[in-house]
């Protein structure tokens, strides 16, 4: 109930991130525990199992990304902790309570990879509407948003419409709207994977500032795995079919991250050890692929 | 950008056509002079507005006003009906699977060859047969364009509104009709043009003299040919001002289209 380190980890705990320990320190604060959760499109005999034996527990104020070949159920990962579909085994609690009940209570914000704002609204008012849903008062909703264009530093924007801004704007229109009701649980489904990478690791930079600011706990969803590691407090590494946890890597690169951190040693080694867990996965039938084979198709697809 | 600029802008796309058209007029005028053309195979412009002030205080005023409110309210009917049907089935999908196509079907019928039953059932005096075509007409549009926009929305824009813990009426009222606006406007726009063939072409089969469909068909009987080209540059003039009404409309309900001159699809 209190453990906040997971089930399936990798035997090494010695190294903590200065989060984890914070957390280890105050118990009960897991605020995702997922308990041997399969996941089975269509039916249960010749259905495609998507997930299967997924056991993991994240603490508050972590930051955990789930990275994986395409097909390993990462999404989908992200898409049962928010009861956007149901698993068909184990359970998920999310805050001490069923997914349901916290969808229903509203205790995450999600970002997808598109940023899927809605051309008719304004970006004020884009970022207001799960505040018009959630029966907000107008003056509270556009004390919010203003504070929350300052937070994604798009002032200057809140009259504009969402085609009037670029794509890394409108991705931090989105990130502005799911933190607009102060979600206990921020859940990112491959947020910048449209976008290039110069932009990319701007808006990683500015999501890491926004992480130190707000404390939200963070689900993130990524097949990029330098972004995993300079991002995350923890890297779930999974593999595919059936989708399954196959390594967990703490990243015990210093508090805050910033430029210099992609540089550092350590950075590098860690980044080495996601991609050989990624590739031992892979190589598995004896052919090896290349680690980024699936990321590019991923992103051919999107 | 300045008003006056922003003006110059709006005019500017107006003048093209306007220039085309008046050029044709012109052409039209004197290579008819010209050739010596006949006036009961086409007549020349001026010849036509000299026909139409000539009728107009008599007959093409009536006649317009008579007809226009014709078409006007068929289109009234058959919009709301459309609007309303759509809304109310786009939450069942069998019912929705079944109606769309239904209505796809439907709309390829020649609604206007029942308007002499129609006639048989109101009799000659009424408006109805040409209203009841002409709401029938501009139904099916209407109606299949409500449900596709209500229905042909972003999957993951659905998924966020769960993710809010979004009634149905809210998903509704939020999602589906701003998204549905630009399908229904575009089906206004069809219906509006289809609202005027209907009325006019319904007439055909009866209605009062002054009528604009049953002035064309009498004029051109009694070889009166100019006067039915008036009448039928009324019934040009009836459909481009009810079509100019509905862009107005259009303009008015979804301003966040043209904000930047640039339209959304």
């Amino acid at each position: 109930m209190t453990d906040p380190t997971p089930t399936v980890t990798d035997p090494t705990p010695t190294d903590r991130t200065p989060t984890e320990r914070i957390t280890a320190a105050l118990p009960g604060t897991s605020v995702v525990r997922i308990a041997g959760v399969g996941k089975t499109f269509g039916t249960e005999s010749g259905g495609v199992r998507a997930l299967e034996g997924i056991d993991l527990t994240i603490a508050q104020g972590e930051f955990v990304s789930l990275i994986g070949p395409s097909g390993c159920g990462k999404s989908t990962l992200l898409r049962l902790i928010g009861d956007l579909t149901a698993p068909t085994a184990g359970s998920i609690e999310v805050n001490g309570k069923p997914a349901r009940r916290a969808r229903l209570d509203r205790d995450y914000g999600m970002v997808f990879q598109a940023p899927v704002l809605m051309d008719w609204r304004t970006v004020a008012k884009n970022i207001e509407l799960p505040l018009e849903v959630m029966g907000f008062a107008r003056e509270e909703r556009q004390k919010r948003s203003g504070e929350l264009l300052k937070l994604v530093e798009l002032e200057g924007f809140a009259g504009r419409h969402p085609w009037q801004l670029s794509g890394g704007m409108q991705q931090r229109v989105a990130i502005a709207r799911a933190l607009a009701f102060d979600p206990k649980l921020l859940l990112m489904d491959e947020p910048f994977g449209a976008l290039d990478e110069m932009t990319r690791e701007r808006m990683n930079l500015e999501l890491m500032q926004i992480w130190q600011r707000t404390r939200t706990t963070v689900v993130f969803v990524t097949h990029s795995i330098p972004e995993a590691v300079f991002l995350s407090t923890r890297v779930v590494v999974m593999s595919a079919r059936p989708g399954r946890i196959a390594k967990i890597v703490d990243i015990d690169l210093p508090q805050p991250r910033n430029v210099e951190t992609r540089e550092q040693e350590r950075y590098f080694e860690l980044v080495t050890e996601v991609r050989e867990a990624l590739r031992r996965r892979e190589g598995g039938e004896g052919q090896l692929a290349p680690p980024d084979a699936d990321r590019i198709r991923a992103e051919g697809l999107a | 950008m300045t008003a006056l600029a922003r003006a110059r802008r709006r005019s500017g796309s107006w003048i093209p056509p306007l220039v085309v058209f008046v050029a044709v007029l012109l052409i039209w005028e004197q290579v008819f002079l010209f050739l010596d053309v006949k006036t009961f195979l086409i007549p020349r412009p001026t010849v036509i507005w000299g026909a139409l002030v000539d009728q107009w205080p008599t007959t093409l005023a009536r006649g317009m006003l008579y007809t226009g409110a014709e078409a006007v309210m068929g289109l009234l009917l058959g919009v709301v009906l459309g609007t309303l049907l759509g809304l109310g089935t786009s939450r069942w999908a069998t019912i929705r699977d079944t109606l769309v196509p239904l209505g796809t079907g439907m709309s390829t019928i020649p609604i206007i060859a029942f308007a002499p039953i129609m006639i048989n059932w109101f009799g000659f005096e009424s408006q109805l047969p040409r209203i009841t075509v002409v709401a029938l007409m501009t139904f099916f549009p209407v109606m299949v364009n409500t449900i596709r926009g209500l229905t042909q929305v972003d999957p993951a824009a659905l998924e966020l509104m769960d993710s809010y813990a979004a009634s149905p009426f809210q998903v509704l009222r939020k999602v589906r009709i701003p998204n549905a606006m630009p399908y229904w406007f575009t089906a206004l726009r069809i219906a509006v043009t289809l609202s005027v063939i209907g009325a006019v072409v319904g007439e055909f089969f009866g209605g009062p003299l002054y009528s604009l469909g049953i002035y064309v068909t009498n004029q051109t009987g009694s070889f009166k040919y100019p006067n039915a080209w008036a009448a039928i540059v009324i019934a040009c003039v009836l459909g481009i001002g009810l079509y100019l009404v509905a862009v107005a409309i259009e303009r008015i309900a979804m301003p966040w289209r043209r904000a930047d001159g640039t339209a959304l699809e």
